[in-house]
């Protein structure tokens, strides 16, 4: 166990898998020498060589489309888009190449790529360094969509997806890259795939967020613990598969549900997970489900403060869902 | 004539001594089974009995003079047109008419529309229909190669409308950089749909393309199995020797339609067609064969028959193969049924028995 940030929890998942299988291979923009804008491969490069950690030239579209070309062949590729902003020149390799190809050729061609990409706003990234589109993916069937939001949680959640047999979108906040820390189990540690985690245990309302809405969610939860409102505090970890049984469990001991993103809410991810709640907890609800998320317009960049949600803006929806029923 | 690309490096044009004639007449019986597949699946699918068919009659020297020069262990990553490659490396016929119909016996479980077939065991790797994408693929499963160290290369295939796609500069440019053990072959048919060759680019040749990636590009007469094998082989050589890719164009022409869902009456000449069925690959092989005498006339009437009969039982048996089980929609998403999954299943199948869902 030691105590670390969640860049550095990445980059230990990474040292770790690499040196586990020589199959593990990490390629993408800047990822070698410079080790990462963000410094998620630093050192890599040092340990393992430029064979395994290969700096590609500027082509997201090449990047996935040759790493999904040598996990057919059989290695482990680990590809790293600098911002999921730049994600899109490869959106067709995603959602009609990766996702596919196990379905589209009858099971014959598995094909096993984790791509990690840093999302999310709070840096002053304006428009283009700044966005939350996990919903893209998670609307794409054949994509496994992982966002953790502790250094615990970002290695082992990163060392389940490079072990898994299917193609993994593993989202970092990068917002909280350096304030998440925390302990990290040392060597081989995993986090399954589709299993929430309960951050704080609530009689009276349930709160899912993921990424970096869980701090601000954590602290609402503490404010109105204060009031003697008792939140139970849901990091989803996994919106593809997700924990559906879960999510609704904890509804139908609450009663009440606050969802929150960063990303814009009209068809957003909590779309979903409100759907599924009307769907299977509706017995259960004592007032409507409110979403807390970002606005409908694109990711501004001076008012990046007031665009994103915060535990004040949390606090106040599980007020309104507390005032009902 | 192979000529040469802009400022490329010249493959050595005519005939190769590297083919016998047993070779060239197994290369020819299978361009005449490609040939006779694509006019009867062409006929099928006016009867209704397949949904689509994109013909590649035309493309049969370029496409069987390069599987030819491959090895067996080297990865196809093809196009929706690439029959003769399938037929070269033994796929059978009735493998592909499973495909086309998507019954219970197809290999990729009816996930597909017709031409969209792949067989691992025959390194033939899932097209998709996105035109493009699977060059960027097979620039990455030739680094694979190059990693573990296997005398292996890639090919991958693709037209000359690919060649303003996104993935064939990008996989490209990889390639030069990683040098790696990949053939480009794009089949120059003219069309891509209703744009002309002229319309597609602006560059004299497509070859040269690849010298601004910093390897070397030939164009060649795809009508000519002889000019074709010899440049893939030598590229294939090249590769193994980690001198790495080549890109090859084999000028070529589609005489038949885009697909079933076209009709190229709208934007080309019968004249231009019948120009170019002059130079037909298969009655060039044909004269070939017969000049040195290696193909007799009572040869070639018995190949028509025994190529007619081989896809008639084929059709047959496939048509006669039980339908596919709609519940097998759920396999193959993930490498397991998530929860989700499995309740979606779950109420499919509650459905189809209710009689709400009738396959
Ligand atoms: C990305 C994409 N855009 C458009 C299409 C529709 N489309 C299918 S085939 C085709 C032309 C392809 O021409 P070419 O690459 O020359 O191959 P050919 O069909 O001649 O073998 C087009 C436009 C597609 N399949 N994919
Ligand atoms: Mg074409």
């Amino acid at each position: 166990m030691s105590e670390m940030t969640l860049v550095q929890a990445v980059n230990r998942g990474l040292f770790e898998a690499m040196k586990q299988d020589p199959d593990v291979l990490v390629l993408g923009e800047d990822v070698g020498v410079d080790g990462g804008v963000f410094r998620a491969t630093d050192g890599l490069i040092k340990e393992y060589g430029a064979e395994r950690v290969i700096d590609t030239p500027l082509s997201e579209t090449g990047i996935i489309g040759t790493a999904i070309g040598m996990a057919l062949y059989g290695l482990k590729p680990v590809a790293e888009i600098q911002f999921l902003d730049f994600i899109y020149p490869a959106f067709d390799q995603i959602v009609s190449e990766l996702a596919k190809f196990r379905f589209r050729s009858g099971g014959q061609y598995p094909c096993h790529v984790v791509i990690r990409a840093p999302y999310g706003g709070g840096i002053k990234g304006g428009v283009y360094h700044s966005q939350s589109t996990e919903a893209y993916f998670c609307h794409t069937a054949g994509l496994k969509v992982a966002i953790p939001s502790t250094p615990a949680d970002a290695k082992g959640l990163l060392l389940t997806a490079i072990h898994d047999e299917d193609p993994v979108m593993f989202f970092e906040p990068k917002r909280i890259y350096r304030t998440a820390t925390g302990d990290v189990p040392d060597g081989d540690y995993r986090v399954p795939l589709g299993q929430a985690r309960t951050v704080r245990e609530g009689e009276h309302l349930s709160i899912f967020a993921y990424g970096a809405m869980v701090p601000p969610a954590s602290e609402a939860a503490s404010a109105l613990a204060k009031d003697g409102i008792s939140a139970e505090v849901i990091d989803l970890r996994t919106l593809v598969p997700l924990d559906e049984a879960a999510a609704v469990a904890s509804v139908e001991k609450t009663g009440r549900a606050v969802v929150v993103h960063e990303a814009a809410r009209f068809c957003g991810f909590g779309a979903e997970l409100s759907a599924i709640l009307a769907e299977r907890a509706f017995y259960s609800l004592k007032a409507p489900i409110l979403r807390v998320t970002g606005y409908d317009t694109p990711f501004p960049y001076a008012l990046e403060n007031v665009y994103l949600p915060n535990a004040a803006r949390i606090e106040a929806a599980a007020r309104a869902v507390m005032r009902e029923g | 004539m192979a000529k040469a690309a802009q400022s490329a490096p010249e493959v050595a044009p005519g005939v190769s001594h590297a083919l016998s004639n047993d070779r060239l007449l197994s290369m020819y019986r299978v361009m005449v089974l490609a040939r006779a597949i694509d006019e009867r699946c062409l006929s099928l699918q006016r009867q209704g009995r397949i949904g689509f068919y994109a013909p590649a009659s035309g493309q049969e020297a370029a496409q069987i003079g390069c599987a030819a020069a491959l090895g067996d262990e080297d990865w196809i990553f093809p196009a929706y047109r690439e029959i003769g490659i399938a037929l070269w490396r033994k796929v059978p016929f009735r493998a592909l008419m499973d495909q086309f119909i998507g019954n219970s016996t197809d290999r990729v479980k009816g996930r597909q529309m017709p031409n969209h077939y792949s067989f691992r065991d025959h390194n033939f790797v899932s097209p998709s229909s996105p035109i493009g994408t699977q060059i960027t693929q097979a620039v990455g499963a030739a680094m694979a190669m190059q990693r573990r160290h296997v005398p292996q290369v890639t090919a991958t295939f693709f037209g000359d409308g690919a060649t303003s796609s996104n993935d064939f500069h990008a996989g490209m440019n990889f390639a030069g950089v990683y040098r790696t053990p990949t053939i480009f072959f794009c089949q120059n048919n003219q069309w891509a749909i209703s744009l002309p060759r002229s319309r597609q680019t602006h560059s004299a040749t497509l070859a040269q393309k690849a010298e601004a990636y910093g390897f070397s590009g030939v164009v060649v007469d795809g009508n000519d199995v002889h000019a074709v094998f010899d440049a893939v082989a030598a590229a294939r050589e090249r590769a193994l020797a980690g001198e790495g890719p080549t890109l090859i164009e084999a000028q070529v022409y589609r005489f038949g339609p885009h697909s079933t869902s076209d009709d190229p009456h709208r934007y080309r000449s019968d004249a231009d067609v019948a120009e170019w069925k002059r130079k037909d690959p298969i009655l060039r092989l044909r004269e070939e064969l017969r000049t040195s005498g290696a193909l007799t006339d009572e040869a070639e009437s018995q190949l028509q028959e025994a190529v007619k009969r081989e896809i008639s039982e084929a059709i047959e048996a496939a048509e006669g193969a039980p339908a596919l089980d709609p519940l097998t929609l759920f396999d193959d998403t993930f490498a397991q049924r998530t929860p989700r999954l499995e309740e979606e299943r779950a109420e499919f199948q509650r459905l189809l028995r209710e009689g709400v869902i009738r396959p």
